[in-house]
């Protein structure tokens, strides 16, 4: 895309100074920075480091990096507040959810005991009328997780942190659709999200012992002489090592070996235990590690044996997977896609691994070497929008500081371009790179979905548990950042197609259709 | 000489020669849809080796039972094979009119049991000793050898990566269809802020594609339609494809997916049962939406990679190596179970644990190709560079 040569002009002459900076004082929450910082800065190409680092533009949070400079407010967003301050309205929302609510275990528990109470119901037709029940409440727990996601996504101050959980939760994909894991998946994303600019061996440690994973890949059905290679195999493939990485079938068997007994347990009984291996029960909520169904042979995984011993197997078997430089090269080559360029230089991709490497795996360490390089500075504004990050970006700088009451209309427009969340069913996580959501029909359904957000008529408040009280809210695009900074970074082309609109809505439409909007 | 050593033959016989005496250009105007199982179906319980005891052995709880009275026995073909009984509506009556035929022992070179790398392998169809280009899939190159002949079209969500590359494909899918509600003017100043853009080729296609598909689809989009009331899962959107082939379209790909059984996958019931029946449904009412047109269609049924051979401790099997591949058509020399085959043994599986791949699939598909298309040696060189076609005589 040639067009935006111009803005990259002007970014250039900041690019180099950007590059330079050092981190050398402290991040302060207070907003408060030096007046130089700001006035160093265009608002231009703020609103590209905006568009990249967070789910999208808006005119505050324009303010905040005009306010903070853009050094600084880049180390706020690397190290956030454990416990963000969302406006009261989002925080209201969040607090009534049962996701919230409930302690996971409890919940899923709950939930099994419906199921089971269901199973044992003799009448078919009493059956399913119970079957209903359950799979309407396992499709509310569902929801739930996914709006509480949509609003952290759009109001959270935690822009990047946000943007780290969706990038985690697709590289550590589960499937909702899969038994109960629309249960699962409001505590499986809190969980990752705790971690997400943490240390990569810690989100291993989450995604390994959480139910949401040993079910969706079927570790829980992993036992002694019962094995069941799925998870092994995608932990090395996806997760850590990449395919390329040089491993055998050998080590895939070896791995589900090791995986054996890592588990889920719903009854709430504790099973006996063989009094040699009672040490190694261990069970945290629902998960549970069962020395019954674990192998305690010893085993060859990577070309060196991890002793038989139970769960501290696992532990081995992480770190080894963990600190191996395959996994700092995929990994860090997986977040220069989705930060960078759907090809991302070789070259920066190696000093991110460094990073990687150097700081065992600190994510942050990684993400500052790569907002540090020029390459990085170079691509603003030419990624292509994947589904997510062009419908929460339409909807943040539609609706900057008013509470969409109802997500469901954002889940129908992800579904639509394919990209829905939790609802990815195949373990590789859905695609970062444009050449999976440029297509000419995903570009028609795009424009119409820009159609129904600029309209106003999209149904983002008019509230589930109210629909009467419909408070439509007109979007507000052409507004102080549009008239600051956006409306210089277009096109001839596409302000005189703007010229043709005939109502706000069309002009709305016209926008959010535009080529520009489709990058970040 | 039987058929299928007089088949081997021929494909022994000098590319050249072959290509000028087997591929006279066919007349009419040949179809050919892909559909891609993604997920490594268990090829085994579809095609069921019955003539195998070892197949029995091996599966203790998940194999179909010998062909027989039941309901649930599997349905024979001929003394080694028979059909998984949920395809006894649908499958079997094209298999029995000679439209049918399978290809057990298919697929690639390719070992590494990962599903993302062995799909994307087998749709850019080049070979595994050189570098990966991952702007060309083989029915790019495909529409891009027929060009003026060629109508391609993917009906799915996203441009599948068997059709990246230089020839514009749209895409649509069809089960999301719904009436646009930007209306021509609208698209038009759309697609003026797009010209020249590098997207402006997807944009401009995705509208008249969007046009061209309404128009078809119409009826049958209309709530009143006996199709959208009746179809369920696969069989509307396959009426829908075959409406649009018979109309538009003449190489075209879909896929579906769930095929990765690795717990309770199931028997003669059961989940796999159930995807099996959906698909076949799928299939024979793509042939008898097709009409006139079936007998110049052909449908290629697919999949990365086969599944163990031994069920696992959960009932459910692990990723495998060789498949088997469907071939349908009103054309199809059907009826049968083409081309190499072995006895199944613990002595001939793969790595003592699936099916060896002996039917390469780029070889049967440049062999199809050639026969539907009357391609000569450098247009299906372009194809699937470096590979010697194998002839089945499928059509």
């Amino acid at each position: 895309m040639t067009r935006i040569r111009s803005i990259l002009l002007a970014v250039a002459a900041a690019a180099a100074a950007l590059a330079a900076c050092q981190s050398t004082s402290p991040p302060s929450g207070s907003g408060a920075a030096p007046a130089t910082a700001a006035r160093s800065e265009n608002p231009e190409k703020q609103l590209l480091v905006l568009n990249r680092v967070t789910w999208g533009a808006t005119t505050s949070s324009a303010r905040e990096i005009a306010a903070a400079g853009t050094e600084r407010w880049l180390e706020q967003q690397l190290k956030p507040a454990p416990r963000p301050a969302l406006p009261p309205a989002v925080q209201a929302q969040i607090d009534a959810m049962t996701i919230s609510q409930q302690p996971f275990a409890e919940l899923a528990m709950a939930v099994e005991q419906q199921r089971r109470a269901m199973v044992a119901i003799r009448d078919p037709a009493e059956q399913k009328l119970a079957r209903q029940a359950y799979q309407r409440e396992l499709t509310r727990l569902g929801r739930e997780a996914a709006h509480r996601s949509m609003l952290r996504a759009l109001y959270s101050p935690n822009q990047l942190q946000e943007q780290m959980t969706w990038f985690w939760m697709n590289h550590f994909n589960v499937f909702q659709g899969k038994a109960n894991i629309r249960a699962y998946v409001g505590d499986y994303e809190e969980r990752v999200r705790a971690h997400a600019l943490g240390r990569f061996r810690e989100l291993l440690a989450v995604t390994s012992h959480h139910p949401a994973m040993l079910r969706y890949l079927d570790n829980a059905n992993n036992a002694a002489n019962r094995i069941n290679e799925n998870y092994a195999r995608e932990l090395m493939e996806l997760h850590t090592l990449g395919v390329d990485a040089g491993y055998t079938q050998r080590d895939v068997q070896e791995l589900t070996r090791i995986l054996t007994g890592f588990g889920i347990n719903l009854s709430g009984n504790t099973p006996r235990v063989r009094p040699e291996h009672q040490g190694d029960y261990a069970k945290n909520g629902v998960f549970e590690f069962n020395p019954n169904r674990h192998d305690y042979g010893d085993k060859l995984f990577l070309g060196q044996t991890v002793r038989g011993r139970g769960p501290g197997e696992l532990d081995e078997a992480l770190d080894r997977l963990a600190r191996h430089p395959a996994t700092a090269k995929f990994v860090s080559r997986k977040l220069a896609v989705f930060f960078v360029s759907d090809n991302p230089p070789p070259a920066l991709v190696e000093r991110m691994a460094e990073a990687f490497r150097k700081s065992d795996g600190d994510v942050a360490a990684v993400l500052r070497a790569m907002f540090r390089s020029d390459e990085f500075i170079a691509s603003l504004g030419r990624k292509f929008k994947d589904p997510v990050h062009y419908v929460y970006s339409a909807v943040r700088y539609a609706y900057d500081g008013k509470t969409i009451l109802n997500a469901q209309p954002m889940m129908g427009w992800l579904f639509r371009m394919g990209q829905g969340l939790y609802l990815h069913q195949t373990p590789d996580g859905y695609a970062l790179t444009q050449d999976a959501w440029a297509s000419p029909g995903q570009m028609t359904t795009r424009f119409e979905i820009a159609r129904t957000i600029g309209s106003g008529a999209a149904g983002l408040f008019r509230s589930e548990a109210a629909p009467a009280a419909d408070v439509p809210a007109f979007p507000q695009l052409s507004n102080a950042l549009y008239h600051a900074s956006i409306q210089k970074t277009l096109h001839p082309q596409t302000l005189s197609a703007l010229d043709k609109a005939t109502t706000p809505q069309e002009w709305n439409a016209f926008l959010l259709s535009s080529p520009e909007f489709m990058l970040r | 000489m039987n058929r299928r050593d007089f088949l081997k033959l021929s494909a022994a016989a000098p590319l050249a020669a072959s290509s000028f005496s087997l591929h006279a250009a066919p007349a009419g105007n040949p179809r050919l849809l892909v559909v891609f199982m993604r997920g490594a179906y268990d090829a085994a319980n579809l095609l069921v080796p019955h003539g195998s005891s070892f197949y029995y052995e091996a599966r203790p709880n998940i194999a179909i039972p010998r062909p027989g009275a039941a309901a649930n026995s599997a349905l024979a073909l001929d003394a080694t094979w028979a059909l998984h009984p949920s395809l006894r509506a649908s499958l079997l009556p094209l298999y029995e009119k000679g439209q049918l035929a399978f290809v057990p022992f298919a697929g690639t070179d390719n070992l590494s049991r990962s599903h993302f790398e062995t799909q994307d392998s087998i749709e850019l169809g080049q070979g595994q000793d050189r570098a990966r280009s991952y702007q060309s899939g083989f029915m790019n190159r495909l529409a891009s050898v027929l060009a003026k002949r060629g109508q391609p079209i993917a009906f799915t969500g996203q441009v599948p990566v068997a059709f990246r590359g230089d020839v514009q494909v749209p895409n649509v899918a069809l089960r999301q269809l719904a009436r646009p509600s930007v209306d021509a003017r609208q698209s038009a100043v759309i697609a003026e802020m797009y010209r020249n853009t590098a997207l402006a080729g997807p944009v401009m296609e995705g509208f008249s594609t969007r046009d061209g598909v309404i128009q078809t689809l119409a009826e049958d989009m209309d709530a009143a339609s006996r199709n959208a009331l009746t179809a369920r899962g696969f069989e509307l959107e396959a009426r829908r494809i075959a409406r649009l082939m018979r109309d538009r379209y003449n190489l075209a790909f879909v896929d579906i997916g769930g095929w990765d059984t690795h717990v309770g996958q199931g028997g003669a019931e059961g989940y796999l049962a159930n995807r099996l029946e959906e698909l076949g449904r799928g299939v024979a009412a793509y042939a008898d939406e097709m009409g006139g047109a079936w007998n110049d269609t052909v449908v290629v049924v697919i999949s990365e990679f086969g599944r163990t051979f031994r069920e696992n401790g959960n009932r459910g099997t692990d990723h495998g190596h060789g498949s088997a591949y469907w071939v349908l058509g009103g054309g199809v020399r059907g009826g049968r179970i083409a081309g190499e085959q072995v006895a199944l043994t613990p002595a001939t599986l793969n790595q003592s644990r699936d099916y060896p791949v002996l039917n390469e699939y780029r070889a049967l598909f440049a062999g199809l190709f050639g026969r539907m298309y009357g391609l000569d040696a450098a247009q299906t060189e372009r194809v699937f560079a470096g590979v010697k076609p194998k002839d089945f005589g499928l059509v």
